[in-house]
């Protein structure tokens, strides 16, 4: 999917080295999407994807950062969130995001989900060279085909 | 302490009052297993009204409660989750194995009654 367009909010940048970590930079995100305009259900789509791939660094890398910035292309808006870290890597991407949900644990669901929950996440990753993750969701794609932020809560 | 745990008759009412890391929700695991155990409780209620996020440690940590409360004879009944959450679990494919739902604390309590 195209990236093309400039950044209109500044970059939010939230160092990952704790869980406490992973739930300022889910917060930020859930912030950051909503500021730029996606849905609060959207919003929380990109929370919950952001807590799988803040975990992953903590998991796997022990610390690492996320940087989350705006998008546009055209008429429509939104959200990019790269998580990087230096751990070991992943030797097969292609592997962990092709496995189906049954077969996958541990870095592998955390992907998985993260990707069921954007519109699109891409792995770059060399063993012993750090995994960047990098995953968008536009605003107005909706989830599930529901207004659900007409529904209270 | 971001959760309270209450018992109310046979059993206990935990409600999470703010977002948990990853630390505190292995905390609320152990506490809510320990606590059915100690007060021979026959249902626990866990309400995530206020939960923002429901991502898979979470669901793998309700499902550990609920499969181990299992083998004591109680109930587990998850209550409050957020319709955004819902869609993002559906959405994520996170399944509440072996717990049960209702709307709100009111709802939990008339299912663990029935």
């Amino acid at each position: 999917m195209t990236s093309r367009g400039h950044a209109a909010m500044n970059e939010i940048r939230v160092p990952i080295a704790s869980d406490a970590d992973a739930v300022t930079a889910r917060q930020h995100g859930r912030e950051a999407a909503l500021r730029i305009g996606l849905s609060r259900s959207e919003a929380t789509f990109v929370a919950t994807a952001i807590s799988e791939i803040a975990r992953n660094v903590t998991t796997h890398a022990g610390s690492g950062e996320i940087v989350i910035h705006e998008v546009r292309d055209g008429e429509r808006v939104g959200i990019v969130v790269i998580a990087h870290d230096e751990g070991p890597g992943i030797a097969d991407v292609g592997a962990v995001l092709a496995s189906d949900y049954a077969s996958t644990a541990g870095l592998g669901l955390g992907l998985w989900g993260a990707r069921q929950l954007m519109d699109d996440l891409e792995i770059t990753s060399e063993p012993g060279k750090g995994t960047t993750v990098t995953m968008r969701k536009w605003s107005g794609m909706g989830v599930l085909g529901i207004d659900l932020d007409n529904h209270g809560s | 302490m971001t959760v309270s745990i209450l018992k109310q008759r046979e059993y206990l009412i935990a409600s999470i009052q703010s977002n948990l890391t990853d630390t505190e929700v292995v905390a609320l695991r152990d506490a809510l297993i320990a606590e059915v155990i100690r007060h021979r409780a026959r249902g626990v209620i866990v309400d995530v009204a206020l939960l923002d996020v429901i991502d898979s440690f979470v669901s793998r940590s309700l499902t550990t409660v609920a499969r181990t409360n299992r083998m004591r004879g109680a109930r587990t009944v998850v209550v409050g989750i957020q319709p955004a959450v819902a869609a993002a679990m559906s959405q994520f494919g996170l399944q509440l194995d072996g717990i049960e739902t209702a709307l709100d604390l009111e709802a939990g309590l008339e299912l663990l009654d029935a």
